[in-house]
């Protein structure tokens, strides 16, 4: 009765050694690294950039562990502090030639000594929150109200010039809180612009009233309308958010939408945040202006000559120069929307902009007169600008257009962000705050792994002086359970924070009860006189169901605080709730397999080693006073 | 070994009337020192800025009280954090300054109090990640403070999160209550719950009187404490079900007091072994942990008092009857055949 089949105990063989294999990771430590990144938005990093780097280290003489490309960035192991150090003056020498204006940025960084078969099983070291690893944590909030408001101010400005252009006359336009009013003489007039602001502007609702002796035209945002305003306004700031923290060199930055209007931005490592909130709070400018393709610009270009009056050089994407006229045509106010799509006619790689109204008249002009010229789009950051795109004005131009020619798509969707970029769609305002120094981190890693440790090896101690044998596999069990909570957290890359390791802790102090129950239960089976076999068998089987009940209740109260916490406490409550699943399987599963696997065989076995089993006197204190 | 030689039952509901009487009279004080001196909540609740800072001598508070204070900022708090080294300054949410620049100025005063100034250190930290911070250095080279940790909370983020924390309070009790109706009986439910809340509202009581910090760690614990408390009471109502089943000639009381004695020995030795597990993080996990360890700690040890007797007691007069727990679930097995149960 007590044997478990072979295909139970293989469930437990291969629940160990993905254990092991997934807590592996975590006990490598780290190493120093170097990362290096794209400094400048119009360049981005391919694989090639991994053997450029090589090849600097080597020239250096240094010695990288190795050097690989994941994606956005190039990483290099080294073996100690120093090479470290060695490694980032000599890439920061050899790729950055301007240290004032660096083209790429070399970040200092840990990496896991893991080895790479593990690495490549997806085995990763558990992912440290901020207050094990120190560093800087803000929470964002996007003044939604102020996007709305710069909608309607927008299309104030929209609806003057349409009804402008239409011979509409109006005897004043004003914004009211996010509604924009249109004022008339008379009713005639007032229909005769519904009919054109309802036609053009789609997006909001008008309602005609009488104030007095003006007849009015009030322009409300349709609701779904409004919400993409607030969608757009935030995807606008996280992207823009990407880009600036990029610029910092943090290594695995944190950006993430928290609800509907707040952003959560977390960066390891960091903690000067006065210099982070200065490149997280700057805002980049967007300017389209023509391009001067006159002799003089020319030899300007290939440096023969001086840049003509009235005309700036900046540098185009792939290195080449241009001269572009000083004078600015529109501004990214004037830009309300880039999206990367396909060209009508050609099907090649496009992007397509929207302006405003105002810009599609400047647009207008400007292309109707300039037809084969090129114009050159222009991000302005820290002051310097740089040429996103130059297209060729082919035709006259409204208030959408779409530039294409020499992108593929991933350039065509590339290009749509940065303009996006330039256009900041709502301020946003910091609402919490945490810094956590580094040397405090490291403190609290060990301080949390030192009570585990000592509360365990305490627990164990108890366990096995009190249920000898059985308190052996007890804590056996306990270990397993250990074993199991640190691989699932890895697997999971859930983060892990100081409570998430009082979690930890609390759970193995938990996870014994349901060891306690079972051997408490077989002890008074004994005592009542049961065999030894009959006595284990019933003393699981009885114990089951109160440890299922028990379980239950706690993982209520992790699941409460799953739902409604938020930041450490949500570390706590996903450790806690994990800890309770793998305690049940490991105090029911494991140990039972243990035992059946020492004393299942054993067909007349006379005692089991549970410690001492105390029988009064008497019949056993069980037989209660009354019969 | 066997520390619990308990030769028959323990007639602990004869007094019953005794330990309910104990429990309201410890359930009234706490609830007068809630109401009397309140909690003292952290800056996660109430708002506000915390900067914790390591001075390298035994830190002078009266010196940094009087800086701080010279800066015009409101109420603040400055107190000893840990060692007399760590010190800890809570300025209060105040509608008109800028917090989040708050940080950077308190430890500037701080600095510029101990004769050094802030410079920014772009440089690897001890492990070789990537740390830009602000170092206080003397003309001398010293680094007489340290910067720590800061905290920012805005007014409207610690409304939520108290907010969030009274939700969660409440999921979970009317959790706890739905589980154990279905799995018992109401009046077990009504039972565990009303000895369980009891608990969580001493804890408190503990905070109230001796005014320790409540932050959503200590939340968190006590939310914890509950989950594990009702754990208990379950126990035993399991145990006065199957002894309902098993001994038919025996009358409610009776049926408890012989649960309970059962129970005792597993009772003391799980609370024993988890308060061994939370001592050992009150003694090293250091000030960060310290509250929290001391709500389960003072949770565990209510916790059997609550759970065992009361919770057993309140069920007692609700008038809990055999009928109640053994006809109700009828695809429940005999205890008595050896086939029954769940295997594993």
């Amino acid at each position: 009765m007590n044997r478990y089949p072979i295909w139970k105990y293989a469930i437990l063989v291969i629940a160990l050694v993905v254990g092991i294999v997934y807590t592996l990771p975590n006990l490598f430590g780290e190493a120093p690294a170097v990362q290096v990144s794209s400094g400048k938005v119009t360049i981005k990093l391919d694989p090639s950039m991994a053997g450029q780097v090589e090849g600097i280290l080597t020239k250096a003489g240094l010695k990288a562990d190795f050097v690989q490309y994941d994606g956005n960035s190039v990483k290099a192991r080294f073996a100690d502090l120093d090479a470290q150090r060695k490694a980032k003056d000599a890439l920061g020498a050899a790729l950055n030639p301007d240290a004032n204006d660096p083209t790429y940025i070399v970040a200092l960084n840990l990496l896991s000594r893991s080895p790479k078969w593990l690495t490549a099983l997806h085995a990763l070291p558990m992912y440290l929150g901020l207050d094990l690893r120190g560093g800087v944590h803000f929470l964002m909030q996007v003044d939604m109200k102020s996007a709305l408001t710069k909608k309607a101010d927008s299309t104030a400005g929209d609806v003057r010039t349409l009804l402008r252009d239409k011979n509409v006359r109006h005897t004043g336009i004003t914004r009211d809180a996010n509604a924009v009013v249109v004022r008339f003489r008379d009713r005639d007039t007032l229909v005769a612009a519904r009919a054109i602001l309802l036609d053009q502007l789609t997006d909001f609702d008008w309602a005609q009233s009488l104030d007095g002796a003006d007849f009015k035209l009030t322009g409300a945002l349709k609701p779904d309308a409004a919400k993409r305003v607030q969608i757009a306004a935030i995807t606008q700031n996280i992207t823009t958010l990407h880009n600036r923290v990029n610029e910092l060199g943090v290594a695995e930055p944190v950006i993430q939408q928290q609800g509907a209007d707040r952003v959560v931005v977390q960066l390891p490592g960091v903690q000067d945040t006065a210099k982070a909130k200065d490149i997280i709070g700057r805002t980049a400018t967007l300017e389209m202006r023509l391009v001067d393709d006159s002799a003089e610009a020319r030899a300007a270009a290939t440096g023969a000559g001086p840049v003509p009056f009235g005309t700036e050089r900046y540098v185009e994407r792939g290195g080449a120069p241009l001269i572009v006229k000083r004078q600015v045509l529109l501004t990214g106010e004037n830009l309300t929307d880039a999206q990367p799509g396909f060209d009508g006619q050609s099907q090649e790689p496009a992007v397509h902009l929207t302006v405003d109204a105002r810009g599609a008249r400047i647009m207008r002009d400007t292309s109707r007169e300039n037809i084969g010229k090129r114009m050159a789009i222009l991000l302005f950051e820290k002051g310097k600008g740089e040429v996103v795109t130059a297209p060729v004005i082919r035709g006259e131009l409204g208030n959408r257009f779409q530039i294409s020619g020499r992108m593929n798509t991933a350039e065509a969707a590339d290009t749509a962000l940065l303009l996006r970029a330039g256009s900041l769609a709502a301020p946003m305002e910091i609402i919490e705050e945490r810094t956590i120094g580094p040397s405090l981190g490291a403190e609290n890693i060990d301080k949390g792994i030192q009570s585990v440790i000592y509360g365990f090896c305490a627990i164990a101690a108890f366990m096995c002086a009190y249920y000898l044998l059985f308190g052996v596999i007890s804590t056996l069990s306990l270990a397993f359970n250990l074993l199991l909570l640190v691989a699932v957290l890895s697997m999971l890359q859930a983060t892990l924070t100081l409570p998430g390791i009082a979690a930890v802790a609390l759970a193995l102090g938990m996870a014994i009860d349901a060891n306690v129950l079972i051997n408490e239960r077989v002890r008074e089976e004994l005592r009542g006189g049961a065999s030894p076999q009959a006595a284990i068998n019933t003393g699981y089987e009885r114990a089951f169901a109160t440890i299922l009940d028990s379980n239950v209740t706690t993982l209520i109260a992790g699941l409460a605080l799953l739902a409604f916490g938020s930041g450490p406490v949500r570390g706590f409550a996903i450790v806690h709730c994990l800890g309770i699943i793998t305690s049940m399987f490991s105090a029911v599963m494991f140990s039972r397999g243990l035992v059946n696997l020492w004393y299942g065989r054993q067909k007349r076995l006379k005692a089991v080693s549970i410690g001492q089993v105390w029988k009064p006197d008497a019949t056993s204190a069980t037989v209660p006073a009354k019969t | 070994m066997e520390f619990f030689r308990i030769r028959r039952d323990i007639p602990f509901m004869r007094h019953a009337l005794v330990f309910n009487v104990i429990s309201l009279v410890t359930f009234l004080a706490a609830v007068f020192f809630l109401a009397t001196r309140g909690l003292h909540f952290s800056i996660e609740f109430t708002g506000g800025n915390v900067v914790e800072t390591a001075y390298a001598q035994p830190a002078d508070i009266a010196k940094i009280r009087t800086t701080v204070e010279a800066m015009n900022l409101g109420d603040v708090l400055v107190q000893n954090f840990g060692s007399s080294r760590d010190v800890m300054i809570r300025v209060p949410v105040r509608g008109d300054l800028k917090q989040d620049k708050l940080v950077a100025s308190v430890f500037d005063a701080l600095c510029k109090a101990e004769g050094g100034t802030v410079q920014t250190k772009d440089g690897p930290a001890e492990q070789g990640q990537s740390a830009s911070r602000q170092v206080c250095a003397t003309p001398a080279g010293v680094e007489p403070v340290r910067f720590s940790r800061s905290e920012f909370v805005g007014p409207q983020v610690g409304k939520e999160l108290a907010q969030d924390g009274g939700l969660a309070l409440l999921f979970v009790v009317l959790g706890i209550a739905a589980y154990l109706a279905l799995r018992f009986e109401w009046k077990f439910s009504v039972a565990a719950i009303v000895a369980n809340l009891h608990d969580i509202v001493i804890i408190m009581g503990f905070f109230a009187f001796f005014q320790w910090e409540f932050s959503l760690s200590v939340l968190a614990a006590v939310l914890a404490v509950l989950g594990y408390s009702v754990n208990e009471s379950v126990v035993i109502f399991d145990r006065i079900r199957e002894t309902f089943r098993r001994f038919r000639k025996l009358n409610t009381h009776e049926v408890i007091d012989h649960a309970i004695t059962s129970t005792i020995s597993r009772t003391i030795i799980t609370h024993g072994s988890t308060q061994m597990m939370v001592l050992s993080m009150l003694l090293f996990g250091g000030q960060t942990l310290h509250y929290f360890a001391i709500a389960l700690t003072i949770g565990i040890l209510f916790g059997i008092y609550s759970s065992v007797f009361v919770a057993a007691a309140i069920a007692m007069w609700l008038g809990v009857k055999r009928d109640d727990l053994v006809k109700s679930k009828g695809s429940e097995h005999d205890p008595n055949d050896p086939n029954a149960g769940a295997v594993v």
